[in-house]
């Protein structure tokens, strides 16, 4: 199991390395552009366009431009935006990360819970009404588009009900963790409901599909025969079997998320996460900003997937020994 | 012991219809199947695919999920009416007084539990004891049906056996709580013509041990004729004959009986093709109003429009139309001559 966890890891930092050059490619070798017109942005002067073929070593060998790049990147950490100038690009998206991780991990512990639950009772109550009233709200859910639950959501708690029911919602903006918890909290409360919305439909109908699927298996049947009750035969023997399939979408979901796919959410609740900032970078063609947040963006999709494939090990021994 | 209890047989199903409500119209599965067994005795119940033998033996433990489906008649364990006993209560007779064995071992586990763990799940749910008592009598089990190593391996997974090695695993957690009766549907059909030897083998071995009656689903008159006391033939969910198993395999009496024991292969036989039945079996949709065989039978006659009745003599009965002296003398010319029409 050790070996597994390290071998996985290492597979991941190959990966890693292999996005990290084709991005490179992608901004720094593309023929017929000067690379150094487009890191200058759109109003460069010739001076910073001299600056910046020195500081990239843009008259160089391609690896040794990688290896400059990387050295700016993670080492030195001070590529910088010429777009607005001065600008560090690593730690605005270190700066940026906290928001968009509070974002995600409180709207994951709420679309998990609500999700999972919703999966098990429908699957407990086929043929019963409560069955294809979970499906519609499920379906709903996931019809709904997050940008315009978000709008609706503000409406309400903003303006049109704020003076009554939503007194104690607060304006837009983030407040971190560290300085007040409570805070914190109440401020991503919205957006957790709004970005969970649409993972919790899609959780429950897959968990349902899962579970129904499941509890047709012969090893359903021997549970029955063995003489368990349904209780037990649903949650210790279809929904951990089920739950398989679960944790592959949830690690996929929530590194695309974290690699910037909360994007939408962000905007329209006025988070400075990632997602923010990209949207910002890419309005301004600030390619710097872009090409940071796209590795950062690959790193945690790298990550999640290589944490689900230990978790998927953990959960299903027939893959251990692969 | 009282003579009642002697009397009473262990379990007595008593006219079992299950039919499906379906889109197509009713299937009727199982169609009036009586049975009984008896104490230490093992009935087999023979028949194609599609004749009804699993599904009656599923509905008459509750196992049949299906929102459509409708069962009536009388199942009596130990003398106490079972058939539509609340699930709570079908529970602590499900795997503590009949256990099951299934058909396919490779899917018959859960996959995500090692199997000791499946098969203290399985002691518990019965009896008060704690883990390390079911675990310590998981091993005494595996050991029991033949796995070499129990202690070790009572800690592998379903997918680190073979499949007779898996059916074992699932006959030891059959046997964990000492069943009265054992319902073994086609226990041996999935695995290789040896392993099935070792495990028909097992369970005689473990039939004597523990005192259980079996009821064994099969398709396969070898096995029938290596196991059984008793002997259920179904046809289209109806039972057409029934009997000892010397008197249903030396003296059958039923023309599908002489189709099915005609497709046995044997090795001493100067045959070169084996026989099989013409046409395939009828679908539970569209039954006949009279003997379900008879769209397949070489030996239908005007009789045959009406649905004959299960009678004989001496426990040995069937449901033909046919002359009982005409019977033996066809039987006698198609063992003659091998030509079953």
């Amino acid at each position: 199991m050790g070996l597994f966890i390290v071998r996985r890891f290492v597979a991941a930092v190959l990966v890693m390395f292999a996005i990290s050059v084709l991005v490179f490619l992608i901004f720094f070798a593309t023929p017929g552009v000067d690379p150094a017109a487009r890191i200058a942005g759109r109003s460069a002067t010739p001076q910073i366009l001299a600056q910046v073929r020195h500081a990239f070593g843009l008259d160089r060998p391609l690896p040794i431009r990688y290896l400059l790049m990387m050295d700016h990147l993670f080492i030195k950490q001070d590529l910088s935006s010429y777009v607005n100038i001065g600008d560090r690009v690593v730690p605005q998206i270190l700066n940026a990360a906290p928001v968009t991780l509070s974002l995600i991990f409180g709207a994951a512990v709420i679309w998990l819970l609500v999700g999972i639950a919703g999966g098990v009772v429908a699957a407990a109550n086929r043929g019963k009404i409560i069955d294809p009233i979970i499906t519609f709200l499920g379906i709903g859910a996931i019809s709904v588009p997050a940008y315009w639950l978000g709008e609706v959501v503000l409406y309400f708690t903003q303006s049109k009900l704020h003076s009554s029911v939503f007194s104690w919602a607060p304006g837009s903006g983030y407040v971190p963790l560290t300085q007040n918890p409570g805070e914190w909290a109440l401020h991503l409360l919205f957006p957790w409901l709004t970005l969970a919305s649409l993972y919790a439909g899609i959780y429950a109908r897959v968990l349902r599909a899962e579970l129904v699927n499941a509890l047709n298996e012969d090893y359903v049947r021997t549970a029955r025969a063995k003489g368990l009750s349904e209780r037990r035969i649903l949650m210790r023997h279809a929904l951990r079997c089920s739950l398989i399939t679960v944790v592959t979408l949830f690690g996929l979901d929530v590194g695309a998320l974290v690699g910037g796919a909360a994007l939408l959410t962000e905007v329209v609740f006025g988070l400075p996460g990632v997602g923010l900032l990209t949207f910002n970078a890419l309005e301004n063609l600030d390619l710097p900003v872009i090409m940071g947040a796209v590795l950062y963006g690959a790193f945690f999709v790298v990550l999640a997937n290589a944490v689900v494939d230990i978790a998927y090990a953990f959960l299903d021994p027939r893959v251990r020994l692969v | 012991m009282s003579d009642a209890r002697v009397s009473t047989p262990l379990l007595e199903v008593e006219d079992l219809r299950v039919s499906f409500n379906t889109r197509e119209g009713l299937v009727q599965a199982v169609d009036g199947l009586s049975i009984s067994v008896g104490r230490k005795e093992v009935v087999g119940i023979v028949g194609e695919s599609g004749s009804g033998k699993s599904v009656a033996m599923y509905s008459l433990l509750g196992l049949v999920r299906d929102a459509n489906v409708s069962i009536s008649g009388h199942v009596r364990y130990e003398g106490r009416e079972i058939l539509g006993l609340p699930d709570d209560e079908m529970r602590s007779i499900r795997g503590r007084d009949v256990a099951m064995i299934f058909q396919d071992p490779m899917t018959a586990l859960t996959p995500v539990y090692t199997v000791g763990w499946q098969i203290v799940e399985q002691i518990r749910a019965h009896e008060d004891v704690t883990k390390a008592q079911a675990h310590a009598r998981a091993v005494e089990l595996l050991g029991e049906v033949g796995i070499p190593d129990p202690a070790r391996r009572v800690h592998l997974y379903p997918h680190e056996f073979s499949g007779g090695m898996r059916q074992r695993v699932v006959i030891a957690m059959a046997l964990s709580c000492h069943p009265k009766l054992l319902i073994a549907d086609e226990p041996t059909t999935a695995l290789d013509v040896t392993t099935q030897a070792q495990i028909l083998e097992l369970l005689r071995r473990l039939q004597a041990t523990y005192d259980s009656s079996i009821v064994l689903i099969t398709h396969d008159m070898g096995v029938i004729s290596e196991m059984a006391d008793r002997v259920v033939v179904m046809y289209a969910g109806r039972p057409v004959e029934v009997g000892g198993r010397r008197d249903v395999i030396r003296t059958p009496r039923h023309p599908y009986t002489w189709g099915l024991l005609g497709a046995v292969p044997r090795v001493e036989s100067k045959r070169t093709r084996l026989v099989t039945i013409p046409g395939v079996a009828v679908s539970p949709l569209d039954l006949p109003p009279g003997c379900a065989f008879a769209p397949r039978c070489a030996y239908r006659f005007e009789m045959c429009d009406q649905r004959p009745a299960l009678r004989g003599d001496d426990g040995h009965l069937d449901a033909c139309w046919l002359d009982p002296t005409r019977k033996v003398e066809i039987r006698r010319r198609v063992t003659e001559t091998g030509v079953v029409s």
